[in-house]
């Protein structure tokens, strides 16, 4: 698994220019091209912001302005929902590929995860352009702990994506009962309500055990609220994180000779 | 020599879950059955205890019926599966052309697919950058490089797809059964092409259905089947036995379909009432194009059996032009009769008729049958070309009346070395005069 694990590091010339390629085919013969990328969250943004600002008017001062709020989760939640929905089919939509070149199947979820990655970067334009509109800066003290929550999240995602891909092989069920899931861990996440609602503390032991939560909650203490209080839990899941990763890839590399006859 | 490839012992299984069809993960996790579904039912062995090597430099052709296990033998050389048990070793970079362009992307343009897909076979840039002109020269690609790779037609993919994977530059090249991808002359290219790999001294391994190819190209040949390694060595040598179990399995076949056809025709003839069996459908050497198997006559002479005999008497389906054939019916009376013919006629798959005859045509007077006969129609050389054929036999009247009409009920097939056409292959031998030369055999 080690050695395996380390030729990953070969793969990289791949991974970039597969990564490269989903970009690029993606928006391939659409008229709008690229600025997909830009007009998908803020579509997404406003339906949220226009419902939660205007007919379930939220009125705690804090989230204002709401829009920059709800940004700051729902750009790392799209790159994770999108992730492991495109990740978990990779390998059956890659089946080409693995039964008929000698081709490094971890590769495929891998690509799916990053490719996510970059979209969520751009997303982070439209978040700055928000921020300057509406004049809500984050504090600078807190901003270099941004890059650490995204690492974690990379991390995080990566482990789920291969355990996910290569499990989906054998159960094709997985790809409906995640759609599902994923719904309600959103809904199970401070994304689109803030974390100190009174009814969040009182169950605040179940929220702890959501790992997305420590990552909402870090987004928002860092970009949105000017104190960020949330290291210890932070460091505590980014060693999930390790453990998570090394888990999914152990599972993926068991898997991994099975693919080219299951696909 | 030491060995580029080499297959000890080597079985594949492949597992069937047939439970697991419509088993899904939650039906598994509510019946608890999700460990006993995970073992598999059933095996299918694809491969069995298959050892052979491929000598550095040399190159292996492999032979086989669909199915035999040939593909499979392939890709455990790619490294794409592994063996259930056994080794495969291979020493050096492989290219494997198995399924060509298999990562192409639809929507990008044939250019940037070439990058990719170099560097899934193990280029880096730099080196595709070296080679970009010549693999888009050898595609003949180079007006539509930019053009996304879906506007592509099925040809133009494959052929940039080969041209990438050949110019990996590989010690061992992986070949299945993708010559048959481009015209004419992209065929051509792509076996100077193989030629130029083994005069620099690199290994082929090559899976074809071209025997022909084989032969021309291979200094060995493997012969599978059934997922079981039967021959091995001199290419005509074990393509020769492959033909010849082509042939034994040929013969099954048509002994199976002869039995069925006279089975079917007995019924329908029973079925019907007598009267109506008596009546022949139509004019027999009428039009044949039109003609379906069946039998007809009144019965009152039977034909209850007809058999091709070898130039040993022994029961066939399969000849080789030239190859002496008989007919054999057997026959019998269900009373003496004084009028009576013997009839037959020769059909090709198109339904032209290229030999009948009877024994009235032939001037032969019929003064009694009773009981049990047999008749022999005896041809001394059959000389027909490659082909199936069908035989329509009866006993008739002299004025047509039938007593038993068997209308194309019997298949036999004939073989050729040479591939000549038409419907009758005349005895012949070509001489010339004057300054006319012909060198050793065509290649």
């Amino acid at each position: 698994m080690l050695s395996n694990l380390g030729s990953l590091l070969r793969y990289r010339g791949l991974i970039q220019s597969l990564v490269a390629r989903e970009l690029k085919a993606r928006y391939r013969g659409s008229v709008l091209g690229f600025v997909w990328s830009f007009i998908n969250p803020l579509l997404l943004l406003s339906i949220y912001s226009f419902v939660f600002s205007t007919i379930l008017r939220q009125d705690d001062e804090r989230t204002k302005p709401y829009a920059v709020f709800i940004f700051c989760g729902l750009l790392p939640w799209t790159w994770f929902l999108a992730s492991l929905t495109e990740a978990t089919s990779s390998l059956i939509a890659g089946g080409n590929l693995i039964k008929k070149v000698l081709f490094p199947a971890e590769v495929l979820p891998i690509v799916s995860v990053l490719a996510n990655m970059v979209h969520f970067l751009l997303g982070l334009l439209i978040l700055a352009g928000f921020m300057i509109g509406f004049r809500h800066f984050p504090n600078p003290a807190a901003l270099p702990w941004f890059p650490i929550v995204v690492l974690v999240q990379l991390v995080f995602t990566l482990g789920l994506a291969l355990a996910l891909s290569a499990l989906t092989v054998h159960f094709r069920d997985i790809r409906d009962l995640l759609t599902n899931l994923l719904t309600l861990w959103f809904f199970a996440t401070p994304i689109i309500y803030p974390y100190f609602l009174p009814a969040v503390s009182r169950y605040l032991w179940l929220f702890r055990l959501n790992p997305f939560y420590h990552l909402a909650v870090s987004y928002q203490e860092i970009l949105f609220f000017d104190r960020f209080g949330h290291a210890r839990s932070l460091m505590l899941l980014g060693a999930l994180s390790v453990a998570v990763f090394l888990a999914g890839y152990w599972l993926f590399d068991r898997l991994r000779d099975s693919f080219a006859e299951a696909v | 020599m030491t060995s580029a490839i080499e297959l000890a012992h080597v079985s594949k299984v492949y597992r069937k879950y047939s439970g697991r069809q419509f088993a899904t993960l939650k039906s598994a996790l509510l019946k608890r059955s999700l460990l006993r579904d995970l073992r598999p039912n059933e095996v299918f062995l694809a491969l069995k205890d298959v050892s052979f090597s491929v000598a550095k430099g040399s190159t292996v052709g492999v032979i086989g019926a669909n199915g035999s296990g040939k593909s499979t033998a392939l890709k455990l050389v790619a490294g794409i599966t592994k063996p259930t048990s056994g080794t495969v070793r291979v020493d050096g970079r492989i290219s494997a052309l198995i399924e060509l362009g298999a990562g192409f992307h639809p929507e990008i343009s044939g250019r940037e697919n070439v990058f990719i897909n170099g560097i899934m076979l193990g280029l880096s840039k730099r080196e595709i950058q070296e080679r970009f002109d010549e693999i888009v020269d050898f595609a003949e690609l180079r007006e539509f490089i930019d053009a996304p790779v879906k506007t592509y037609s099925s040809g133009m993919y494959m052929r940039l797809g080969f041209a990438v994977a050949i110019n990996v530059d590989p010690d061992v090249l992986l070949v299945d059964e993708v010559l048959a991808v481009g015209d004419e002359g992209f065929t051509h290219k792509c076996l100077d092409k193989f030629g130029e790999f083994r005069r620099r001294g690199k290994t082929i391994l090559l899976v074809t259905h071209s025997l022909n190819l084989i032969e021309r190209f291979c200094d060995e040949a493997v012969w599978i089947d059934a997922g079981e390694k039967q021959a091995e060595g001199d290419p005509k040598r074990v393509i020769g036995a492959y033909l010849t179990s082509v042939e034994a399995t040929e013969e099954q076949l048509l002994a199976a379909e002869t039995a069925r056809a006279v089975q079917e025709a007995s019924e329908q003839a029973a079925a019907g009432s007598v009267a109506e069996a008596a009546e022949a459908p139509a004019d027999p050497t009428g039009n044949m194009f039109q003609a379906t198997e069946g039998r007809w006559g009144s019965r009152e002479a039977e034909i209850l059996r007809v058999a091709f005999l070898d130039k040993d008497q022994q029961p066939s389906f399969v000849f080789h032009t030239g190859d002496a054939m008989s007919i054999r019916l057997t026959v019998r009376a269900v009373h003496p009769l004084d009028d009576f013919v013997f009839g037959i006629g020769l059909f090709n798959a198109d339904g032209v008729c290229c030999y009948g005859t009877n024994t009235y045509i032939e001037e032969m007077n019929p003064q009694r049958l009773a009981g049990d006969a047999d008749v022999t129609f005896a041809i001394d050389s059959l000389d027909l070309v490659e082909g199936t054929y069908k035989l329509d036999v009866a006993i008739h009247k002299r004025d047509g009346y039938p007593y038993d009409y068997h209308r194309l009920l019997y298949t036999f097939r004939v073989k050729s070395r040479t591939q000549d056409v038409g419907i009758y292959r005349p005895s012949h031998r070509w001489t010339f005069a004057g300054d006319v030369t012909f060198g050793g055999r065509q290649k």
